[in-house]
């Protein structure tokens, strides 16, 4: 399939690879990269399994270039679910994105914007020219990962690639937008971080107390739109009470 | 105040004390990871003894120990798990798995005994507390589950909903498969074990390994050799499995448990194979140990075997008969004064 150039370089494996994570968990891998293309295929997969409801499956979880499938092996056999997945794979069609696109609001301004001008000095960037271009990027939703309701985000200009702080900083708080290694993260905990915090969205990608505590989904679009400090604390108000704030766009 | 329902109150618990169900599934693709038992097998073992179904809401007990009592109502209640010392109203109960009646006002205590980490106490009936996300299970560091997504303290009340189970006399439950001395941990290589040379793996493999004193629900370091990777140990961030052993850039590796990220970006060498996860929990840090590396069809065959076991039923022998015998109420004499002497 679309991976067979990344072949073409010997000592590469060829994808997918069936591996497994015990006898409980088998990933699915397409790549070692962060790539749209691997992203896409991986959530076809993770599209299609879900719709075909493989018995004794419990769960599936996408990463950027992996799907991890949870089963019980006393109900289902490890070969059994891969000729399962090897048969969705080949009818599955593997598209850019058909997902939503949200509009994230995002406060760029102090308190919020803990380390914006750190990032924009290490960029040599003017402050308002680093928010431009943050605001200006459609984003890749990869997916969820490492806490409750965390987004991973692609597809940053290259102006705002940044490496990660040598050490990890003191906690920000819940909403961080933080960026590092050409990707950005919305992060919904309180927690040290390796990555720059360029502001704070008042959002909830993650509210369990919500009919939908997740409303963003892998393979959406998200682009992060600025409001000043009033406007912020306004919205974080809304948030508290169960209301989502992002907007849908019309991609 | 005291309330006249049915219920369990909490007297003392050591740190880290939760309530666990079998895991709150189904969101691990929201980046919540399902928490649940540290041993899940030990964990099964106490609901069923209850009559409960195996992966209903237990109290999971760590060495700092627990302290309750019923209100109300007698509460049937089982504990398993690792070696705990248990006494109920100052008598201390013999080792192993029990099944007890605990009346209004009667306390029953557990410490930390010889060896194991964690035990579980299964009460008969539901716990009434409200779930999140479909589950009980607690995962402190997102303050999810459990009582407003904390660890259980003094003066919590558990409220149990009434259940048919008639009072119970004191016996032992016979639960042989929770007799796993440490020593060797059953592995399957991999999701990444390509990131590792032959003789890394076999390292790997030998160890000795000691489990250090840094061991808590969300991750078991180890000490031991330090592993070489073939180039590079930063990987594009994928799933991670309870019992995933990743090798950070330090080559010193740490095994991911109940309470993991739900995503990481370090090689994983190995995963611990399910039917070993609550042996390698309740290894207490100091202890030595080795990785035996099998195959998934071994792996699956150990599962089936642990299943079978538990599919058998849970055997109970009344206390009634054993505790005749002068030897049990002589030790009773005897190990009633070295707690009452050893413990604060």
């Amino acid at each position: 399939m679309m991976l067979d150039s990344g072949a073409a370089q010997s000592a590469r494996p060829s994808y997918p690879r069936f591996l497994d994570a015990g006898e409980t968990a088998l990933v699915i891998e397409f790549g070692d990269t962060v790539d749209p293309a691997i992203n896409a295929a991986v959530l076809a997969l993770d599209a299609a399994l879900r719709l075909a409801q493989p018995k004794g499956v419990r769960e599936f979880v996408p990463t950027y270039r992996s799907l991890m499938i949870h089963y019980e092996p006393l109900e289902i056999e490890r070969s059994e679910l891969i000729g399962i997945a090897r048969q969705a794979m080949a009818a599955a069609t593997v598209t850019a994105s058909d997902g939503a696109s949200w509009i994230l609001p995002c406060c760029y301004e102090p308190p919020f914007s803990e380390d914006l001008d750190e990032a924009a000095h290490l960029l040599k960037l003017g402050r308002d020219e680093l928010i431009a271009l943050h605001t200006e990027a459609s984003l890749r939703v990869y997916m969820y990962g490492f806490t409750p309701g965390q987004l991973y985000l692609g597809g940053l200009p290259q102006e705002l690639a940044i490496s990660r702080r040598p050490e990890p900083r003191p906690p920000h708080p819940a909403g961080g937008v933080l960026i590092a290694g050409g990707l950005c993260v919305v992060a919904p905990f309180m927690m040290p971080t390796g990555w720059y915090v360029l502001g704070l969205t008042p959002e909830r990608l993650y509210a369990p107390e919500r009919d939908n505590p997740f409303f963003v989904q892998p393979g959406d679009k998200l682009r992060f739109e600025p409001v000043d400090a009033a406007t912020f604390r306004a919205l974080q108000a809304r948030t508290a009470r169960g209301e989502v704030v992002a907007r849908r766009s019309a991609a | 105040m005291m309330s006249s329902e049915a219920g369990l109150r909490i007297i003392q618990a050591g740190p880290g004390t939760t309530l666990q169900d079998a895991g709150r599934h189904f969101y691990l693709r929201f980046g919540i990871t399902a928490a649940g038992p540290m041993d899940p097998l030990a964990h099964a073992t106490a609901n069923l003894a209850v009559g409960n179904v195996r992966g209903a809401t237990a109290i999971e007990v760590t060495l700092g120990g627990l302290e309750v009592t019923a209100e109300g109502r007698p509460l049937t209640i089982a504990i398993a798990g690792g070696d705990f010392a248990i006494s109920l109203d100052g008598r201390r109960l013999p080792a192993g798995c029990v099944l007890l009646t605990l009346d209004p006002g009667a306390v029953l205590k557990i410490r930390a005994g010889q060896g194991g980490a964690w035990c579980y106490l299964a009460i008969a009936g539901r716990l009434a507390v409200s779930k999140v996300l479909g589950s009980h299970a607690t995962h402190t560091r997102t303050g999810l589950g459990g009582i407003d997504g904390r660890a259980l303290r003094a003066g919590d009340r558990l409220h149990v909903e009434p259940s048919a189970a008639p009072a119970v006399p004191l016996g032992m439950v016979a639960a042989p498969w929770l007799d796993r001395p440490p020593g060797v941990i059953r592995v399957v290589l991999g999701p990444q074990d390509d990131y590792f040379a032959a003789d890394q793996i076999a390292a790997f493999r030998d160890g000795p390994w000691r489990v250090s004193t840094r061991a808590d629900r969300m991750a078991f370091f180890i000490d031991g050799p330090t592993l070489a990777h073939v180039s590079g140990y930063n990987i594009v961030s994928d799933g991670i499995a309870m019992g995933a052993i990743q090798v950070p850039g330090n080559g010193r590796p740490i095994i991911l448990m109940a309470d993991r990220q739900s995503t990481g970006g370090y090689p994983k060498i190995a995963t611990v194979i399910g039917p070993d996860l609550g042996r390698l929990a309740q290894t207490r840090a100091g202890v030595e140990f080795r990785f035996e590396i099998v195959s998934v069809e071994q792996a699956v065959a150990a599962r089936r075997a642990e299943a079978t076991a538990l599919a058998t039923g849970i055997v109970v022998e009344p206390l009634v008969r054993t505790s005749l015998t002068s030897e049990f109420l002589l030790g009773l004499n005897l190990i009633d004064g070295v707690v009452a002497a050893g413990m604060p």
